[in-house]
């Protein structure tokens, strides 16, 4: 090399780079497969521990759709507090891609509150004799997917992304209310679902043997939401490119044929 | 013929793409059904008992505020000028539009509602009549809302109008809709009379809707 | 050919718009109807589209197909474009040819070769420019034949070119035997047009 050249080296990623959306996708590229890898891995760990775990002495076996059913429901509140954390960053930090981030938690948060509220059915029906029942808990549950719902309805009905993404933001700041209603409406209602087992003062009323699977299991499905998420932002913002890539597209023909 | 069939694939395709609001029908009578247990406390009993006529109800407002843009847009852009002037009749350019109509709100009004019975606490041998009921029935609303949907663009007003024009001449349908599906669960009164009735009402309001919407349209929009 | 109005009056609203109006169109003629604002330009339009009913007079086209009405052989471009923005500009074209298809074929990818849209076939209409949305609208005349050719404002939104394109899509209709009448403001670029004048001068 010539005397008196420097090399210059690029400066190491900061987190603020994930703010542009091509150093965010080449991110994403790098690290969906190890997401994947880990999330089957704890997956197969934590439905090997479940079945395992001793039998309810009065349930039995039934007992067990508990594995699928407190995770699903802990996922379906935290992906309602993501697109809360995403709304006041689109609405207050204006950062580029706090939309992206809250469309795409939606459908999946709005997954995990279904397999919520069918395996509580499912799981309903052995144990209380109904298959659904109007009490405090599983009613707030229904009122978030229905919140769900409609903030899907309000992001896949704009036709201008960036309109309908503030009025979903808005939303997902209001709806948040709803999360600690359903945290403690067990305890302020009397209802037929169970009081608070796991969070509670005074440590757990789990025994280990079925906690620890349970936890396992909840790391398991928080991992699925990650990787399902940044693959969906992925989804979102390559979607975003193709509309934006058109309207260049019509524009160009429309000085080319004026 | 083809004609028709034209008009009827452009709705739908109209109704399924971004903006056109297919399943907001569904969405809204699911909504309403639900609202009704919060209202009235979780009385599992008492909700079985009145879960027909909740969701009969549900399935009449949300078709009701679904058609209010049924010819608003149309009327809009200028397409409905253009629609006359086919050589299709306008009471046949109606009903392909109400037919497209139901297809894409009528019709997932009707698939969900096994899953609102279920949270209704209706008995389950009680669904099958109770979706037939509502596919018979819903064709119905749509076809009598028709003339409220053409009134509210002749007359330029929004869907509250609508729904106070429409909702009286609703009533037989809503009447024998909920008779049949009672008749089913309860059950003393047999399932057919107030079924074939309530297929009759539908079948009138083929004819009828069409041709007193096409009436509305054509002198409001002198 | 014959398109004859004879007496025509017309309400709306409850005011008379006009009356006592009198016109007479061969095949291959072209009629510029001026007038201020308001003063009926686009009531005659609509009427003898039949999207106003006649108040008064009569309304004829003899020569025509026995069995269709006037508007069923008329091709009507108003103020608005009759566009859906979800569908594509072809798909919003095939649409308007197939429903308004009395007799004889369509053509959709000549009528848009001949307003210059082409290119833009499978783009969403909700993409294209104001002046691009009115050549789709004067596509449709194209892409299906009728004789009689009703324009409200035809220019509007369409620059220099694109007038000028318009202008031998009109002389060609007039050559083929076809009848057009322009309610217009300015010049369309038909040489020696009829002219009607409604209201005070």
């Amino acid at each position: 090399m010539p005397p008196g050249t420097r090399l210059i080296k690029k400066p190491p990623m900061a987190i603020i780079d994930l703010a542009n959306p091509t150093r965010f996708l080449a991110l994403v590229n790098r690290v969906l497969p190890w997401l994947v890898a880990a999330t089957v891995l704890l997956f197969a760990i934590g439905l090997v521990r479940a079945v395992h775990a001793p039998d309810d002495y009065q349930q039995g076996a039934t007992v067990k759709i508990m594995y699928l059913h407190v995770p699903a429901a802990w996922l379906g509140m935290m992906a309602w507090g993501i697109m809360s954390v995403a709304a006041f960053g689109t609405l207050v930090w204006r950062h580029p891609l706090a939309d992206v981030a809250g469309k795409a938690a939606a459908p999946i948060g709005a997954a995990f509150t279904l397999i919520c509220l069918v395996t509580g059915s499912l799981w309903g029906r052995p144990t209380w004799g109904t298959y659904w029942v109007w009490d405090a808990r599983l009613t707030s549950m229904l009122v978030l997917f229905l919140l769900y719902l409609g903030v899907m309805a309000l992001y896949w009905t704009a036709e201008d992304p960036g309109r309908g993404s503030r009025a979903a933001a808005i939303l997902s700041l209001v709806g948040a209310v709803n999360l600690p209603i359903i945290k403690f409406s067990v305890d302020w209602w009397n209802t037929l679902h169970q009081g608070s087992s796991i969070f509670r003062p005074g440590g757990s009323a789990i025994a280990p043997s079925i906690l620890i699977p349970l936890l396992i299991m909840a790391v398991a499905f928080t991992l699925l939401f990650v990787t399902l998420h940044l693959a969906a932002m992925r989804n979102e913002i390559l979607r975003r490119r193709v509309r934006t890539m058109r309207l260049m597209q019509a524009q160009e023909l429309a000085e080319a044929h004026p | 013929m083809s004609a028709f069939v034209s008009l009827l694939k452009r709705d739908m395709r109209l109704a399924v793409r971004v903006g056109g609001g297919a399943l907001m029908g569904a969405f809204f009578f699911l909504i309403v059904v639900v609202m009704v247990p919060f209202a009235m406390g979780p009385d599992l009993n008492l909700l079985s008992r009145i879960g027909p006529a909740i969701l009969w109800i549900g399935a009449l407002l949300a078709s009701l505020l679904a058609l209010d843009r049924l010819f608003a847009t149309d009327h809009e852009d200028g397409s409905l000028d253009l629609l006359m002037m086919g050589g299709m009749p306008l009471e046949l350019v109606v009903a392909a539009k109400a037919i497209a109509h139901w297809l894409s709100t009528g019709l997932p009004l009707v698939l969900i509602t096994p899953l609102l019975a279920l949270m209704l606490n209706v008995e389950l041998r009680a669904m099958g009549p109770l979706m037939l009921t509502l596919t018979v029935g819903t064709p119905a609303l749509t076809f009598i809302g028709l003339v409220g949907a053409a009134l509210s663009v002749a007359l330029r007003r929004g869907g509250l109008l609508l729904a106070v024009l429409v909702l009286p001449l609703t009533v037989p349908v809503l009447i024998f809709g909920v008779a049949a599906a009672n008749a089913a669960i309860v059950g003393p009164t047999p399932f057919g009379p107030p079924f074939t009735i309530l297929c009759g009402l539908s079948l009138m309001s083929l004819v009828v809707g069409p041709v007193a919407a096409a009436a509305a349209l054509r002198h409001g929009l002198e | 050919m014959q398109l004859i109005g004879d007496n025509l009056q017309c309400v709306r609203g409850g005011r008379e718009v006009f009356a006592g109006l009198n016109f007479s169109l061969m095949d291959g003629e072209a009629l510029v109807v001026t007038g201020r604002n308001g003063a009926g330009k686009s009531s005659l339009l609509r009427v003898i589209a039949g999207l106003v009913r006649l108040a008064g007079g009569r309304l004829e086209l003899d020569g025509g197909l026995p069995e269709a009405t006037v508007a069923e052989q008329a091709h009507y471009l108003g103020h608005q474009d009759a566009l859906k923005p979800s569908l594509s500009v072809a798909e919003n074209l095939q649409f308007w040819a197939e429903f308004l298809r009395i007799e004889g074929g369509i053509e959709i990818i000549p009528a848009l070769q001949a307003v210059d849209l082409a290119p833009l076939a499978d783009l969403p209409a909700a993409y294209l420019s104001a002046g691009q949305r009115r050549r789709l609208s004067i596509a449709r005349l194209i892409a299906l034949k009728r004789p009689i050719w009703l324009l409200d404002e035809p220019t509007s939104a369409l620059d220099v070119a694109s007038q000028a394109r318009l202008a031998n899509l009109m002389r060609g209709h007039l050559a083929g035997g076809g009848l057009i009448i322009a309610a217009t403001h300015g010049p369309v670029g038909l040489d020696n047009p009829r002219e009607l004048q409604i209201g005070p001068a």
